[in-house]
């Protein structure tokens, strides 16, 4: 319990996929104008989240990793450079699978979603949650915890990102900034305050 | 009319559109504003009557720190005389030795005018610094955007020198505040449109920037080759104990009397800070008294919860309060109406969020031993989306009333 607990902090403040590794940035950047719609992507994103990572999870162990094969007589393949296509075609796959299933069974849920789902597909940070599972040899347990940790730690920064936008509306930028180029001075000003978990140890 | 008034008068036609110096119209109207009411009145309504203004508000914030800056002169030198009489140095190096034997005030510790004008020798370059080349930018931005010089560069600049260490090089003052006016400010459109605290992210940016000159043992006291740790870095080693031992009692931290940056070490010149600030209502009571109450219940938690190997865990609440920059972040960098959260009850949650942060840091990262600064900055980021939460629920609140 206490080690999920730390597991789920780490993600969420000290390896924030948005401020301290810089993923999903098409993303972050492009629809955080608004809070809602920020929070509408962030919920789509840890829902995503909680889902692939496991899964991927459950692919690498008993697919792909050295070895995995063996109850199908198969003890010396290593199918692991299949990793890349297999976990994006996971998580594309699934996403897809959702949206039906939200579209059919909870309609109200897929209209807030919207454009988000199919958008998250080819969010990196999304596959980076895989990824990092899969260096960091996490258990099935612990890439539950991952995965909705790391989610909710990027829907954390997006949300924040798009208060800060609201608010710099009535700011007053230089022509050649506005837009995307005080957007990315924001991001850099906002990991500045996300240091502060940097080097925390649990 | 007097002679002054006169001469502003009579340089203006030079400033205004059309005239030959057209574009330093921003630094005019500085002079003129800074010395005059300004003549213009508000055409359309909303009207509001009052005497306060951002120039007011500004000017109020600098002398709710005269406490401070007179605790920095008092203290910087105290600490660099005390550890020179250790050392057994006799005159200090450099200009600032030519200057103190040529004044003749001496070395002596338990002197308070000869420690006053060591502490200035090393406070007012460091000011003096952040003033021209923070000046030099806000000018630059004024001249070429168009807007107006705002009283609130003097705050900036005032927080800023008083918030690193004394021997900090120049150059990197130079540099913090540059960041902290241009990056996190200027950029963003000037005072009242920026998202975060300029002094302390300009702070940050050096923190981060260069380590060895800004954390560390050797950097807290005026005196090379002295190393002395903080007290906050001692509780990071052996708790209430290890502070204690270093001879600093709790009655010396909260007066001041301890290593530190310049101006943040004297919980009581905050404190009466503090009482100016509230009194004449330029400061928030609700972010204040946040703060403090989100410091006492997570120090409390601690303290319950208890650890075996880290002795920060014991730290009781009154030691916190006294230690390193917390007051001094309380009262002058939390408040900070710009960056704060705008809504009263934003006000409360931005600044537990603060005091739960700050002890957090404190407590549980290694990494830095204060944690003042990087909680007020993330709270900086987070104000808006309170603000935005309470509006929602405000709204929520009024439609079901009505319903």
């Amino acid at each position: 319990m206490e080690a999920s607990l730390s597991l789920f902090v780490r993600a969420v403040f000290v390896e924030n996929l948005a401020l301290a590794f810089f993923l999903g940035m098409c993303t972050f950047l492009a629809i955080s104008k608004k809070i809602e719609t920020a929070i509408g992507l962030g919920v789509a994103v840890v829902v995503v989240q909680v889902i692939t990572v496991p899964l991927n999870n459950l692919i690498f162990h008993y697919l792909l990793s050295a070895g995995a094969l063996t109850w199908m007589g198969l003890a010396d393949v290593d199918l692991s450079f299949l990793g890349l296509i297999s976990y994006i075609g996971v998580i594309a796959a699934m996403v897809q699978i959702l949206e039906m299933t939200l579209d059919r069974y909870f309609p109200a849920l897929y209209n807030a979603l919207g454009i988000f789902l199919p958008l998250i597909t080819v969010n990196c940070a999304i596959l980076g949650g895989t990824l990092f599972m899969v260096e960091r040899h996490y258990d099935f347990g612990e890439s539950v915890v991952y995965g909705l940790g790391s989610g909710v730690g990027w829907a954390l920064a997006i949300v924040a990102l798009a208060g800060l936008r609201e608010k710099l509306k009535y700011s007053d930028v230089p022509d050649g900034l506005q837009g995307l180029g005080i957007t990315f001075i924001t991001v850099g000003l906002m990991s500045l305050g996300f240091m502060a978990f940097s080097g925390i140890q649990l | 009319m007097s002679r002054l008034r006169r001469l502003l008068d009579r340089a203006q036609p030079l400033f205004t559109k059309g005239g030959p110096y057209e574009k330093f119209n921003a630094l005019f109207e500085a002079v003129d504003t800074f010395f005059y009411t300004p003549a213009d009145v508000t055409r359309q309504a909303p009207h509001v009557r009052d005497g306060i203004d951002v120039k007011r508000v500004m000017g109020y914030v600098v002398i709710a720190a005269v406490p401070a800056i007179l605790m920095a002169l008092w203290n910087t030198g105290y600490q660099a005389n005390s550890a020179m009489a250790g050392l057994a140095v006799d005159s200090a190096p450099g200009w600032r030795g030519a200057v103190l034997d040529g004044l003749g005030v001496g070395y002596d510790p338990a002197s308070v005018w000869a420690c006053a004008w060591h502490g200035l020798l090393y406070f007012l370059p460091v000011y003096l610094v952040t003033l021209a080349v923070g000046g030099f930018w806000e000018v630059l931005f004024a001249a070429v955007r168009n807007h107006e010089i705002n009283e609130g560069f003097f705050v900036t600049s005032m927080l800023f020198a008083l918030i690193v260490p004394p021997a900090i090089p120049l150059w990197q003052v130079a540099l913090g505040i540059s960041f902290g006016v241009v990056i996190a400010k200027e950029v963003f459109g000037g005072t009242g449109k920026n998202f975060l605290n300029p002094a302390l992210a300009g702070r940050a940016f050096i923190f981060f920037a260069f380590p060895a000159q800004m954390s560390g043992d050797g950097v807290w006291t005026a005196v090379d080759g002295f190393s002395g740790a903080t007290p906050l870095a001692l509780a990071a080693v052996g708790g209430v104990e290890a502070i204690t031992a270093a001879g600093v009692t709790w009655w010396q931290s909260f007066f001041g009397e301890i290593q530190g940056s310049l101006g943040e070490t004297s919980t009581l010149a905050c404190l009466l800070g503090a009482v100016f600030l509230l009194y004449t209502k330029v400061a928030s009571w609700r972010i204040m008294a946040g703060v403090v109450a989100g410091m006492i219940v997570t120090t409390w938690l601690f303290n319950l919860i208890g650890s075996a190997t880290n002795p920060m865990f014991e730290l009781p609440w009154h030691w916190h309060i006294v230690l390193g920059g917390f007051a001094f972040g309380t009262v002058f960098m939390a408040t900070d109406p710009v960056s704060a959260a705008m809504t009263d009850t934003g006000k409360w949650i931005f600044g537990i969020l603060i005091g739960f942060m700050t002890i957090a840091i404190r407590v549980v990262n290694p990494a830095y031993p204060e944690g003042i600064m990087l909680a007020i900055l993330f709270a900086n980021i987070f104000a808006p989306l309170i603000d935005y939460f309470v509006e929602r629920a405000n709204i929520r609140r009024r439609r079901r009333r009505s319903a």
